[in-house]
């Protein structure tokens, strides 16, 4: 594999790792710490939002995110030409 | 049938299968011993993986935890769950492509240094040692409160079970009993919540039955607000931590959960790189049916017990009241002799003392579940406990036979004498933490929760760079991961222990003084773990900087993880 296309595997590489960290932030640290408060005053049939991000959201949020890691990587993998 | 006899019956049938996978899986060579041989399926590692992970703690006490703290539970619900992310996303892949045996393997070579080696093996030890102690006692007390039998009688049992299907089976023994023990635990976890929610709620999926509506037609978690504030606790779904507080343990429990050894070793059993990602995702869906329904069974059982409990008069509340009074986790107290219990937030009036594990323990009777359940609870909280404490086990003996004695005291050790070495240092290990599960030091319980700082301050930072940054040499790896974790144990032993200040008697009185303090309450020990891991990274990248580049060759193993292709296909699969 060329220099260059390493680079480019690695570059794209970092991009997902960027998005899906962002969702893995956002999901956990913002819905469900810094603005729980406001989120609590929406309610979604018994449950205050913040407080379902915080003890129930976040975990499937993370479930999907490794999903979509996977499936993102293995096409990227193809793509370059470096699977196994 | 009894209670005690269904007990029997259910961890006979269990111990019994992990005894036979154990002789069935034996392992040969000293790869299997350490790695299975590399060829554990994604499905079944992310299984172990669960199994390894989950203790005694998230199956026992982490709903009754939830349960007496509301809002603020969610700091071990996201933190424990939230790691395998950055698991799978940061660490997994490439230490599989990497390819060796141990976290300390990774450290060793990609630091080009003895001296990082057993830097990382000094830490792996503290880390799994502080936690495996109090799994030992964990399968004392769940013997105790099960079968009748002593808690030091519990301990012995688990430690020769433990013993030989470590010692016999290594990581190969391991990985496929922990597979059993998580279906094991899983159901045993899962029947009761269902019964229980289907009983309050009408619906039969916990996750969902928390968030409807009970008989009279409020809603369960709005009934359990109003019942907190009557009784003058705080509101349910509200929090009393400080919000930083929260955001740093829930930080350090992530972080912590990607740097224990004893989680980072199962990604190196599988064949490829690809199921290593694959894996880590599998381990957080076999988690996650657990994690999303400790909320559920924390709110059923906190409005069970206080609609139960709460104002009734002593001679008429049901027999399991009685028994777990015997136990010692139920304690009451009738201050006013007027025969009522009065269960409420002000410390001077409340008449009852409630242990966090009673939630899980007692709830399938404070149910009236069929006592099948009840004994199925029992065998499942041993599982729990034996899984986590084997997986550890087995890191501190690699850690002895293959970091030390192969890679810095004889290299020229034979495969049978490795073999042989590996199986002695689990031999001791077992022995080592059965002494502590039946005398235990008084810090165990408080530094279980610390492993996870531990783990976040030392290695986490050491091995992301090491991926991360081409540039990351020894002398920047070593300072920051001696800086980051004494930095740990210094606050630890200053803000847990109080040694500085006069011992444990201190310790409530120093909360105060929790450093990054804005006005609401610092940070807690438990969180910072999260300051630590960030002074770490700090320290490493400076002196990185200031220090020559890695030579040649360790660039080129950095670009060589980065990749898939090009591993060595792992052979020798069951």
């Amino acid at each position: 594999m060329s220099k260059e296309n390493m680079k480019a595997y690695w570059r794209e590489n970092l991009k997902y790792l960027a998005i899906l960290l962002s969702i893995w932030f956002l999901v956990s640290y913002v819905f469900g710490i810094f603005l729980v408060e406001q989120l609590n005053t929406i309610k979604i049939g018994g449950f205050k939002l913040g407080f379902w991000f915080a003890q129930q959201g976040s975990i499937y949020v993370f479930v999907i995110l490794i999903i979509v890691y996977v499936k993102l990587m293995n096409t990227l993998d193809k793509k370059y030409g470096v699977h196994e | 049938m009894g209670i005690l006899a269904w007990t029997w019956i259910l961890v006979g049938i269990s111990f019994a299968l992990y005894i036979g996978i154990a002789i069935w899986a034996r392992a040969g060579t000293s790869k299997e011993f350490y790695i299975a041989g590399g060829g554990v399926s994604p499905v079944m590692n992310g299984m172990a993986t669960a199994a390894d992970w989950m203790s005694a703690a998230s199956f026992i006490s982490l709903a009754g935890i939830v349960s007496f703290t509301g809002y603020d539970g969610a700091v071990y619900i996201m933190g424990w769950t939230g790691g395998y992310v950055l698991l799978a996303l940061l660490l997994a892949p490439y230490l599989r492509k990497f390819g060796k045996f141990t976290v300390p393997d990774f450290i060793g070579d990609r630091y080009y240094s003895n001296t990082a080696r057993i830097v990382a093996v000094v830490c792996a030890l503290i880390v799994s040692f502080t936690y495996v102690a109090g799994q030992m006692r964990g399968v004392g007390i769940v013997f105790s409160r099960y079968l009748e039998v002593d808690i030091d009688t519990g301990v012995y049992i688990g430690m020769a079970i433990v013993l030989f299907y470590a010692v016999l089976g290594g990581m190969k023994g391991i990985t496929y009993t922990q597979v059993a023990q998580y279906c094991v635990l899983i159901f045993a976890f899962m029947v009761p919540a269902i019964f229980i929610s289907f009983q309050m709620t009408g619906n039969p999926i916990p996750q969902l039955g928390f968030g409807a509506a009970g008989e009279d037609g409020v809603y369960l978690l709005d009934k359990l607000d109003g019942l907190s504030r009557e009784l003058g606790f705080t509101e349910y779904t509200s929090g009393s931590k400080s919000m930083i507080d929260v955001f740093a343990i829930t930080f350090a429990l992530m972080v912590g959960t990607a740097g224990l050894p004893h989680v980072i070793v199962r990604f190196f059993t599988v064949p490829k790189v690809k199921d290593a990602r694959a894996s880590a995702g599998w381990a957080l869906f076999f988690i996650a049916i657990l994690y999303s329904t400790v909320p559920a069974v924390a709110v059923f059982a906190r409005t069970n017990l206080i609609e139960t409990v709460s104002n009734s008069k002593y001679d008429e509340l049901p027999q399991w009241f009685g028994n777990w009074e015997k136990t010692g986790l139920l304690k009451f107290e009738d201050k006013n002799a007027d025969g009522i219990v009065q269960y409420v937030a002000d410390k001077e009036i409340n008449e009852l003392t409630i242990d966090n594990d009673i939630m899980v323990l007692a709830n399938p009777e404070i149910a009236n579940l069929p006592n099948w359940v009840v004994a199925l609870v029992g065998a499942g909280g041993l599982a729990a406990a034996l899984s986590t404490a084997a997986g550890l086990l087995l890191v501190i003996a690699s850690s002895i036979s293959h970091d030390l004695i192969k890679k810095i005291i004889n290299p020229n050790i034979s495969e049978k004498g490795e073999l042989l070495a590996a199986r002695l240092s689990a031999g001791v290990a077992v022995l080592i933490a059965g002494y502590f599960g039946i005398n235990p030091p008084g810090f165990v319980a408080a530094v279980v929760a610390l492993a996870f700082g531990l783990a976040a301050a030392s290695f986490f930072p050491a091995i992301l760079l090491g991926i991360f940054d081409k540039r990351m040499n020894k002398e920047g790896a070593i300072t920051g991961m001696i800086i980051g974790i004494s930095l740990m144990l210094y606050y630890m032993l200053k803000f847990k222990f109080g040694i500085f200040d006069g011992g444990k008697d201190a310790v409530a009185g120093l909360a105060a003084d929790w450093w990054f303090n804005f006005g609401k309450g610092g940070i807690s020990p438990e969180g910072f773990g999260t300051v630590a891991m960030a002074v770490n990274f700090i320290v490493s990248v400076v002196v990185s900087r200031l220090t020559p580049a890695p030579p040649q060759h360790v660039q080129e193993i950095v670009e060589h993880i980065r990749i898939p292709s090009g591993v060595e296909a792992a052979q020798g699969a069951h």
